[in-house]
């Protein structure tokens, strides 16, 4: 037990500073920051299964990241059936040739051997069928986007519940992942890491043109929610009554009506936003639970000694007869799926999809310093990670700007000096990120809750 | 005339950028290569750390320009880059001395090196904001055109006209220079064999006594001048912009590793390369083939490959093949 106590420590300290956080600013905040710290922790999950098990570097979460939330436009959203009509058989037929394309490239792989007369002719294929593509799609293209531009102007999607599409999300990053690992595996780690940067860049860059498939850079909005809307709860009967018995107290000190009913529909107002972000922190929690489980057990198990025992070296494991080749690209899928999970269960959360905010700042390089600050090959610490980064990702700024006050409090308010820092109070956030991410490099390589190595 | 129009128009809108851009990104390129070359790490900071030195230029180009100093005809920026190139190095050093060379003494794995390098990253994309904020800044003056369109068509007479701009002949020329100095003093100096020497072997360079400090001192040096150089040409080319920056280093990635990383000429082909395949596949060539066909053939499309959306996934679809069909990059660099 002894061995737990630095970690509950941590994660003592971790919801101190969420209460804190909602004392001092509002509840609707410190939940908000909860729900993403939940969801960067699910991403942590994934990037340390690949990183702290079978050190493979990823840079390439940006892209699952977006890919998941791409699913929950595919599966949620209304299809609109008049796109489908104009367009539909030209899309149905691309998707055929890319298949086409595929296996023509595939057979010609298998078939003949390896000279330079195969590879051109790989290349006139592969450009002969992006030609054809185009040919085939921009009709359609054209008409699927003049479909309605300001509200549709794309496919749609299944209309399924948007809780189906986290599964979606979860398939659809692992699909990719199982494409990309096929190429990209046998580089060198650094090699990887630039590779995957750039792969995942081309995705995104993908989702962001095809207006088509999902908007692109004019977003989605109102998406569906697995959770009730506020609207909808504050005009319930029971919600009211709800909030009405928890104020009681407070209540109670009012004594004219009118201002008890003002002060009462004030008050449920915010408790309905509060009530819904409830909601959310209770599914990803259920979600975070889940997967720390299941990784627990996998890290523990025959299979996560021999994923530990490749990191550590892999020609010894492979003199033992693992088969190092399928085992990183079994992770790597694994670890993108729970990414591309973590996406879907963001833009849920977002209530839109916004292809233009999908920035390897964001989305890859933070994660990663979670994965690093918390501890790598412990999915507890990767959690930790997820939780401290995020909450100073987010309190840098307002931290900052007291600070920034405090210090230059002798200063009078049209300094050029204080106005100049004031403004710039926002970017503290990278400073702090980056400092933090170069001082545990530098003194506990570690990470802040290290690898347990259980000997059996 | 048809054919000499054709060739023009072809010229003016993907020739002239392309080589200009093709530079910049040579300069940034040759950064990234040198230090994977000597340090041994691939440098996630690259982007930002160009940006940086181009920052200092920007605020010695409104500094100058309040002061009344100038070039004339030439942007003032020009003047600029001397300072900013030593503020560079002096930050490049302290980063060095406090950051690297703890991992360096310890000989810690070229993660570790990237994973610190994405810390420095932040780090410096922080400073920059703080100090100049993240706008958008043109800091170009003097005269803008070389050769301006209407003028080049009332000379020759065609219907087509050529520009080009004077950031454009700048870059060309500046690159240039730098470049052949870099190579001569990496080729024909004791110093610069030193170097290769350090970055061949670097155990035997140490028995062959050679001062591995030294030989980071100047890498660093040099890295500075490209990195500043780069980044100002690249501003005064478009403009200013730290975000821009950021995302400048995954094409200028793609041109180390496309030219052999570790290869200081393939990185600078590569930055070549990267560029003319980037414009060439996205340009519409629909008023190049128009010149060529008789006029009842005329297409109808804009015969454009992929649309200009795509301009970075080409580049990135160039790395992939390569990294697929020859790993160790167009001109062999150091084998993976």
């Amino acid at each position: 037990m002894r061995n737990y106590k630095n970690v509950i420590a941590a994660y003592s300290i971790m919801i101190f500073l969420i209460i804190l956080v909602g004392i001092f600013q509002s509840w609707s905040i410190a939940l908000t920051i909860l729900n993403y710290c939940l969801i960067s922790a699910v991403m942590t999950i994934g990037a340390n299964i690949q990183w702290g098990y079978a050190g493979l570097i990823n840079f390439g979460i940006m892209g699952y990241t977006a890919l998941g939330g791409l699913a929950v436009v595919l599966v949620s959203v209304e299809p609109v059936k008049k796109a489908w009509q104009v367009g539909g058989l030209n899309i149905l037929a691309c998707i055929w040739i890319i298949v086409a394309i595929i296996f023509v490239v595939k057979f010609i792989l298998n078939r003949f051997d390896k000279s330079k007369l195969r590879n051109y002719s790989v290349a006139s294929v592969i450009l002969g069928g992006i030609i054809l593509l185009r040919i085939t799609a921009a009709p359609g293209i054209e008409a699927i986007e003049s479909v309605d531009p300001a509200k549709t102007g794309f496919l749609g999607g299944m209309g399924l519940p948007v809780l189906f599409s986290w599964i979606v999300g979860a398939l659809l990053a692992g699909s990719l992942a199982f494409v990309i690992g096929k190429i990209a595996l046998g580089l060198r780690a650094d090699y990887l890491a630039i590779a995957t940067l750039l792969i995942a860049e081309i995705i995104v860059s993908i989702i962001k043109h095809e207006e088509w498939l999902a908007r692109g850079v004019k977003n989605v909005i109102g998406l569906k929610r697995p959770a009730p809307y506020e609207i909808n709860l504050q005009t319930s009967e029971w919600f009211i009554n709800l909030v009405a018995k928890f104020n009681s107290s407070k209540l109670n000190l009012i004594n004219s009506i009118s201002d008890k009913q003002e002060a009462l529909n004030q008050m449920v107002i915010d408790a309905s936003s509060v009530y819904v972000k409830l909601c959310f922190t209770g599914l990803f929690l259920t979600v975070v639970i889940i997967l720390l489980i299941v990784t627990q057990k996998a890290l523990y198990s025959p299979w996560g000694r021999k994923m530990r025992a490749i990191r550590d070296n892999e020609e010894a494991a492979s003199a033992m007869g693992k088969n190092i080749v399928k085992e990183h690209l079994l992770i790597f899928i694994l670890g993108s799926a729970i990414v591309g999970l973590a996406g879907a269960m963001m833009v849920t959360n977002d209530g839109l999809f916004t292809p233009g905010s999908y920035r390897p700042m964001r989305y890859t390089f933070v994660i990663w310093v979670m994965v690093i600050v918390g501890g790598t090959g412990n999915n507890f610490g990767a959690i930790l990670g997820g939780f401290v980064v995020w909450f100073l990702w987010v309190e840098a700024a307002p931290i900052a700007l007291f600070l920034i006050n405090l210090f230059t409090s002798h200063l009078p308010e049209t300094n050029a000096v204080r106005v100049h820092l004031i403004e710039s109070a926002p970017y503290f956030r990278f400073l702090v990120i980056g400092i933090g991410l170069l001082l545990i490099m530098r003194y506990r390589p570690q990470g802040i809750i290290p690898e347990k190595i259980i000997k059996q | 005339m048809d054919f000499l129009n054709a060739i023009i128009v072809l010229f003016n809108f993907t020739v002239i950028p392309a080589l200009a851009y093709g530079s910049q990104l040579a300069l940034g390129a040759i950064f990234v290569t040198l230090i994977y070359a000597v340090l041994r790490f691939a440098n996630f900071a690259t982007g930002d750390m160009m940006s940086f030195g181009t920052m200092f230029a920007v605020i010695l180009t409104y500094y100058f320009q309040s002061l009344g100093f100038g070039l004339g005809v030439l942007p003032t920026a020009l003047l600029t880059i001397p300072f900013a190139i030593l503020m560079m190095i002096l930050y490049m050093l302290i980063i060095d001395k406090f950051v690297f060379s703890y991992y360096r003494i310890k000989k810690s794995p070229p993660v570790q090196f990237a994973m610190v390098s994405v810390g420095v990253m932040f780090v410096t994309q922080a400073l920059i904001r703080i100090i100049i904020g993240p706008s958008d800044r043109r800091f170009l003056d003097g005269e803008k055109f070389i050769i301006k369109a209407t003028e080049f068509k009332e000379m020759t007479g065609l219907a087509e006209g050529i520009t080009l701009k004077s950031t454009q002949a700048i870059t060309i020329i500046v690159t240039l220079i730098v470049v052949s100095i870099m190579f001569w003093f990496l080729n024909r100096t004791k110093t610069g064999t030193s170097m290769r020497a350090y970055s061949d072997n670097e155990d035997l360079a140490l028995l062959s006594g050679i001062d591995p400090k030294r030989v980071v001192l100047i890498t660093w040096v040099i890295a500075g001048i490209l990195a500043t150089i780069g980044g100002v040409l690249y501003g005064l080319d478009k403009s200013y912009r730290p975000f821009v920056y950021f995302n400048n280093m995954l094409p200028i990635f793609a041109a180390a590793i496309v030219g052999g990383i570790g290869n200081p000429f393939g990185a600078f082909l590569g930055g070549y390369v990267i560029a003319f395949a980037e414009i060439f596949v996205t340009y519409a060539y629909k008023r190049f083939i128009s010149y060529l066909l008789p006029e009842h053939l005329e297409p109808d499309s804009l015969l454009q490959l992929l649309s200009t959306d795509y301009k970075f996934a080409v580049s990135f679809s160039i790395l992939v093949i390569v990294l697929l069909i020859r790993p160790s990059g167009i001109f062999k660099g150091k084998v993976i």
